[in-house]
């Protein structure tokens, strides 16, 4: 037997304007506050710090692990002496040269590697080769070659960023989209004007993960290269710090230095990217 | 083979053509093979034109409008444009993708049709402003100048790379399946829009389409492709036929015509 719809009858009806209820309502205000995503990430950090000073008072050996409130006084005297800033800015120096340093060769070879196939085949043997060495390895060479100073610190900066950063933008410039290429020949734009005008905006989300990306692997070999090797040119960085204070039995310390290096880490997130990235990619609708 | 009307009475006192496109044949290479797109093709299109390549998915169409942009150079054959060949893409023949995406999305509405503009060197930024507003406003976007592409929507996004085009002033403006992606009732509207602007500044346009409606409301005259690889299979004129023209018998069996030369070069005959 064959399947038949029945057949109903058909009606029309005016429509008066809708009032029986709101078009729209107001979110509740627990949830507009919950959906603050600086809250929300303040109480992850104070449970932590919560569950540490816990942790701390139960071992009770501030030898071993210093409560949070002693790291914090040891985060404040380190803050007005003056030692804690200095040392930060010393590192902060060194690794703003080799994160600059490393980024523009990384846009140098991917430039290349985007306009001639030789240059795609040489970013690509170059980043499997020495993507997968760690900088710190290559530090016992760098002091051999550059002296015990910050040109050898710059020269592992420099291998720690170029690589996963050089990879990340050439990913991105191999996902513009074609028509957006063509788009930007078809007004003209050929070889660095290309690149500039097109590939890197349109490349943007890639590039500023990749910068992410390098800035923490920069951070990391810096603040072990200065605890492998110790103070380069007189005066140490927050390596150096931690390292020292750990020889002076300064738990304390030696948490106060790790904070800091924390704190920069985040601030860097939280203020520098994420305002590039609302200025930018979100803006754009790039990125949700 | 059918002619619509004796073609070689008229040639005489035909002008000069805008773009002459003459025994071209484009291929493509994949990893495996080198695939034939196009076979000797010859079209002339004139100042004025709004000249429709029409054929099967796969005949070339879009590969050939890429060619009289620049962005592949013919295997065989030459394409004319004002006489000069072809080398390269240029802003003189501006490009209406079918993608959304070619608009850059870091660009405002005004950001996106000036860009070109200054690009291309054409003008300055005070003038290049003027005449991107004066463009949006011949699209009907007056009032999104500062939205962003992904604000808008896929009939907007259009009509931004319409008056980016429009604005350039090209000596021909190529159109790949403008409105493709965009649902029924948009694209009704589009193509009435497009004629509607092409009435005011009777701009030259090459369109490709695989709609055969759309290319019968939309041009005046139709190239009709054949399966890969693509050859001229027809020519015929259209110029008579808006969108609401589209009702009507004559209309009807124009696009019957159209659709049994093509399914008849397909090997098969559907209804």
């Amino acid at each position: 037997m064959t399947l038949t719809p029945p057949i109903r009858a058909e009606y029309e009806r005016d429509l008066p304007p809708f009032r029986d209820a709101p078009v729209e309502r107001d979110v509740p205000l627990a949830s507009r506050i919950w959906a603050q995503d600086w809250l929300r990430r303040l109480v992850i950090v104070l449970s932590l710090a919560a569950i540490w000073e816990l942790a701390a008072r139960l071992q009770a050996n501030p030898l071993l692990l210093p409560t949070f409130g002693q790291t914090a006084r040891a985060f404040v005297t380190g803050m007005q002496s003056g030692v804690l800033p200095e040392r930060s800015w010393a590192s902060i120096q060194v690794l703003l040269k080799g994160y600059a340093l490393g980024a523009v060769l990384a846009f140098l070879l991917t430039s290349l590697a985007v306009s001639t196939r030789f240059g795609r085949d040489l970013l690509s043997t170059l980043t499997a080769m020495f993507n997968p060495l760690p900088a710190i390895a290559l530090l016992p060479l760098a002091l051999l070659w550059f002296g015990l100073g910050q040109n050898s610190l710059i020269f592992v900066l420099v291998h720690s960023v170029l690589w996963p950063l050089a990879l990340s933008i050439f990913t991105g410039f191999q996902g513009v989209p074609g028509t957006l290429r063509m788009a930007g020949r078809n007004y003209g734009l050929r070889g660095w004007r290309l690149v500039v005008h097109i590939l890197i905006p349109a490349a943007l989300p890639s590039i500023l993960s990749g910068l992410r990306i390098a800035w923490a692997f920069a951070w990391r070999t810096l603040i072990a290269a200065e605890l492998v090797f110790g103070a380069s040119s007189g005066r140490g960085g927050l390596g150096w710090y931690i390292y020292q204070s750990r020889n002076e039995l300064y738990t304390d310390q030696v948490f106060a230095g790790l904070v800091m290096v924390i704190l920069i880490g985040l601030l860097v997130e939280n203020v520098v990217f994420a305002t590039l990235e609302r200025a930018t990619v979100r803006k754009w609708g790039q990125q949700a | 083979m059918t002619m619509m009307q004796p073609l070689s009475v008229q040639q005489a006192a035909l002008p000069d053509p805008l773009v002459r496109v003459q025994g071209v044949t484009l291929e493509y290479a994949t990893p495996q093979k080198v695939v034939r797109a196009t076979h000797r093709i010859d079209l002339d299109v004139h100042e004025g034109d709004r000249f429709i390549l029409l054929g099967p998915s796969g005949c070339g169409k879009s590969t050939l409008l890429k060619a009289v942009a620049g962005f592949h150079a013919p295997t065989e054959g030459r394409i004319l444009l004002d006489g000069t060949p072809v080398r390269g893409p240029g802003a003189d023949r501006m490009v209406v993708f079918q993608e959304f995406d070619q608009l850059p999305p870091w660009k405002t509405v005004l950001g996106n049709v000036m860009f070109p503009l200054l690009a291309s060197g054409r003008l300055p930024r005070a003038e290049a402003r003027e005449r991107a507003r004066d463009c949006i406003a011949r699209v009907g976007l007056s009032g999104f100048e500062d939205s962003h592409p992904h604000q808008l929507s896929g009939g907007m996004k259009q009509r931004v790379a319409i008056a980016r085009a429009l604005a350039m002033k090209p000596r021909v403006m190529l159109m790949d399946e403008p409105f493709a992606a965009l649902d029924a009732l948009t694209r009704r509207k589009m193509q009435d829009e497009l004629l509607e602007l092409w009435d005011l500044e009777r701009m030259t346009l090459i369109f490709v389409t695989h709609s055969i409606e759309e290319a019968l409301v939309v041009g005046n005259r139709i190239a009709l492709l054949s399966p890969r690889p693509g050859r001229v299979r027809a020519e015929m004129n259209c110029h008579d036929w808006t969108l609401h023209s589209t009702g009507g018998a004559d209309f009807q069996s124009a696009a019957r015509r159209i659709h049994d030369m093509l399914f008849a070069d397909l090997g098969e005959a559907p209804r």
